[in-house]
């Protein structure tokens, strides 16, 4: 980051600086934010590079830019790569840069496990494209459906690296649900009750739980799915008595959870961004927080939606068809309270509230397709066809994209220090809407005329050309608009105005402190007595219910701590472990011989952070100290 | 370590142990989900009723069951900064736990032996990856109760570090209950 400029304007400035060696070793929640942003934006432009290859081949009838096998590798890596390198890290980097600031925290948790977290996400990844290297990509959809991953009609190694770094990747994800769970209930300033907390941090407490309990339903599909490959077992396959059922249930148990896991921190996002930029609390914010948890709760009983086509039976298909339906009620009820949050606001037309309210607008197209699947005759009429790729698209791109964007836009200023632009900003926006649209609605034209998913060229006598020519001309569209985001962000590091404290009139705690904050984020511990602490500092009663008291709200942050803090020492422990977990994975390629060499690791890592202080002779320690601070 | 006051006034490590054994609930569960729907679908033998030895389980299910009461007693001398009876407790969960864990593998040898393997039928597959991520669990126990015991032998497991054990015990207890419903399920109720 080049803030060389104002480095003296700054004196918070180093909370960036260091070489490879501090960024390996960091624990500060802040910097790991970054590095789960820097990676998610990389694959999503890798993702998004298989998508444009995916509409080139499709842009025509008989298309031959990639042949059969090249293209199920390419739908099946783009899928993969967008759920768990791109939509949840990038999620993940808003929850680690901002859930400690959003509720008084000097840091998570577990500081040291939330690296770890990272880490092993990051080999996971690595492993997982390490595919195109060596071997072959794994071909059989991200939703790797039993009998097409399995060692007779798959025998390559493209199903054993997609297994097992994704299976890495959940321990990541599991290690962090526990770390973020306990940070949101255990770790929140002296009177931030929980109906105090952040809608978006209220968001990302769901989630949290989501991915606990929703993650080991997938690890053990792939253990069973490791155990058929790697030992002859026969979990699905029928000629031993198996079924392939067996899978579809353990992968949307953990799969439809997931679809929420992707959507609600994007939900979150835009309860905070809608109020800041509309001059309004939040409408009805109780009802948004319990509806976010009984979509959470919901989210649990609706996975067989997802196997209609199997012929589950009347009994269950009614079931999970009412449970889907329900679902819609929590989130119809968000959606109003959006649109009430906007109603007789100040409306401040910033790139942020652009981008939310793009994703309430795209989000509900979305979310009315998938009203219709949850009827089982529609669903089975439309299942496998281009209108589910409508559908999902619209909720993942309208929806967590949109609304991840607006985050991003929105929290800029606190992450880098630096303004960004406001033009380049709306032009990413109307590109990114218009290109989206283009893409994605002719989908639904396309599924209903019977197009069906992951076909790799199709006939020129059924007509699909025309609606295909011109999704592929919007995938470019949303391609320019990417384009357009990095130069804006390029810019704005480079030389962009610099960012004050409070750049939007916000009323949450992170814009209490400097931007960007301090490495020990709160040089003292706030008092919190309403849900828009700053807000009331600044302006004053509201018609906010949780300010009926007198309160005063919080203040902003003093320069200088006033009492000494100490702050975690970097540690490479977790990192190394992270190392050897990636190599117990990713050695089953290999030999036995790189699995125990692994395990050693693995072992050595976590005994040597276990025993390894969290503060060190040297940690980071600020403000007045006895023996003199930093 | 938990020096920090927090929200509800329970350590962290504490509240993230239960946070895990949630999340263990479901990795259990749905294990033992798939070992009920594929019950009675093997295609060919041996099948649990010919196989499984409940006299002998039962035996090593109480010993599984003593050492829960040993971790207890444990924690209550390092609590009290009892050294000696903590080094006792902790070897007594480490040698009941070894015992249980010898019982498997005999049990799992014996039935190899028997012809019931992982290749063989769906209940070899459904009950060796059940009951061997159980005794998986049941090992990283025993190392983390090694681990404890060499501290205390080295004098770092005073009072004050009453956690560490604490936590370690959650997890004990939690896989000790696993047991007594994979006991249950897989050898009572065939």
């Amino acid at each position: 980051m080049s803030y060389s400029a104002a480095a003296t304007a700054n004196p918070h400035a180093s909370l960036y600086a260091g070489g490879i060696r501090s960024w390996l070793t960091t624990v500060d929640h802040k910097r790991i934010g970054v590095l789960y942003g820097i990676s998610a934006l990389l694959y999503f432009v890798v993702g998004g590079v298989e998508a444009l290859i995916i509409r080139l081949q499709l842009a025509s009838a008989e298309g031959t830019v990639v042949g059969a096998d090249t293209f199920n590798q390419l739908f099946t890596m783009h899928g993969t790569t967008m759920v768990f390198l791109v939509l949840m890290p990038l999620s993940a980097a808003l929850f680690n840069y901002m859930i400690p600031l959003m509720i008084g925290a000097r840091d998570v948790a577990f500081p040291r496990l939330n690296a770890f977290s990272f880490w092993t996400f990051f080999f996971g990844s690595l492993l997982l494209n390490l595919s195109f290297f060596v071997g072959s990509p794994p071909d059989a959809g991200w939703f790797g459906y039993a009998n097409l991953t399995s060692k007779q009609y798959n025998p390559g190694m493209g199903i054993d690296f997609w297994v097992l770094s994704v299976q890495i990747m959940g321990i990541a994800s599991i290690a962090s649900a526990v770390n973020f769970t306990v940070t949101i209930l255990n770790m929140r300033a002296p009177g931030m009750s929980l109906m105090r907390m952040p809608l978006f941090v209220w968001m990302a407490l769901v989630t949290q739980v989501l991915m606990l309990l929703a993650f080991p339903a997938i690890t053990v599909a792939f253990i069973f799915l490791l155990f058929d490959r790697f030992f002859g077992t026969h979990f699905y396959i029928p000629s031993a008595g198996g079924t392939p059922i067996l899978w579809q249930h353990l992968f949307w148990i953990f799969g439809h959870p997931e679809v929420y896991i992707l959507i609600l921190p994007s939900f979150g996002v835009v309860s905070e961004v809608l109020p800041t930029f509309s001059r309004k609390p939040l409408f009805g914010a109780p009802f948004v927080i319990f509806s976010g948890i009984l979509i959470g709760f919901l989210g649990f009983g609706v996975w067989s939606h997802h196997m209609f086509a199997t012929g589950l039976g009347a009994v269950a298909d009614t079931a999970f068809s009412l449970a889907t339906m329900l679902i819609a009620i929590p989130t119809g009820v968000k959606i109003f309270n959006w649109i009430a949050t906007l109603w007789g606001g100040h409306i401040h037309f910033k790139t942020p509230l652009y981008f939310a309210v793009g994703m309430v607008a795209l989000f509900i197209i979305g979310g009315l397709s998938g009203i219709m699947h949850a009827s089982p005759p529609v669903d089975i009429q439309q299942h496998d066809s281009y209108f589910v790729v409508a559908h999902l698209h619209y909720v993942f791109f309208g929806g967590t994209v949109f609304g991840l964007f607006a985050g991003l836009y929105y929290w800029w200023p606190k992450i880098t220090g630096t303004m960004i632009g406001e033009g380049l900003g709306k032009l990413h926006f109307w590109l990114m809407a218009i290109g989206m649209n283009l893409t994605f609605f002719p989908m639904h034209f396309l599924g209903m005329d019977g197009m069906p998913r992951r076909i790799y060229t199709y006939a020129a006598d059924l007509g699909w050309e025309r609606w295909n020519t011109v999704a592929t001309i919007g995938a470019f569209v949303i391609a320019l608009s990417v384009l357009v985001f990095l130069i804006n962000a390029v810019r704005s590091l480079t030389g962009g105005e610099r960012a004050t404290a409070d750049p939007w009139d916000a009323a949450t705690l992170e814009w209490t402190m400097s931007s960007p904050p301090p490495e020990y984020n709160f040089a003292v511990v706030p008092k919190v007595n309403s849900a828009r602490p700053y807000w009331l500092y600044k302006h004053g009663p509201t018609r906010d219910i949780s300010t009926r008291t007198k309160a005063e709200g919080t203040p902003p942050q003093p320069d200088n701590p006033p009492e000494r803090v100490d702050l975690p020492s970097p540690s490479g422990w977790p990192t190394l472990a992270a190392l050897g977990l990636a190599l117990f994975g990713g050695g089953a390629l290999v030999g036995l011989w790189l699995v125990l060499i692994g395990v050693a690791i693995l072992v050595f890592g976590v005994y040597r952070w276990a025993f390894q202080p969290l503060e060190r002779a040297g940690h980071p320690s600020f403000g007045p100290a006895p023996t003199g601070g930093r | 370590m938990d020096a920090h006051a927090t929200t509800f006034g329970v350590p962290n490590r504490k509240m993230a142990m239960w946070v895990f054994i949630a999340s263990e609930c479901m990795f259990f569960g749905s294990l033992i989900a798939t070992y009920l729907s594929y019950e009675g679908k093997s295609l060919v033998g041996p099948t649990p009723r010919e196989i499984l030895n409940i006299p002998l389980t039962s035996v090593s299910t109480f010993v599984l069951l003593m050492s829960s009461l040993a971790m207890v007693l444990a924690l209550d001398a390092v609590q009290k900064g009892d050294r000696r009876m903590t080094r006792a407790w902790l070897g007594g969960v480490i040698v009941l736990g070894g015992l249980f864990l010898g019982g498997q593998v005999f049990e799992f040898s014996h039935f190899y032996h028997e012809g019931l393997t992982l290749q063989q039928n769906l209940f070899g597959a459904t009950f060796f990856v059940l009951t061997g991520f159980h005794g998986a669990h049941v090992t990283v126990g025993v190392i983390w109760m090694i681990t404890l015991l060499v501290m205390s032998l080295r004098g770092t497991l005073g009072p004050d570090r009453s956690l560490d054990v604490e936590v370690a015990g959650l997890y004990w207890h939690f896989v000790d209950v696993v047991w007594i419903v994979i006991f249950t399920v897989v050898y009572l109720i065939q």
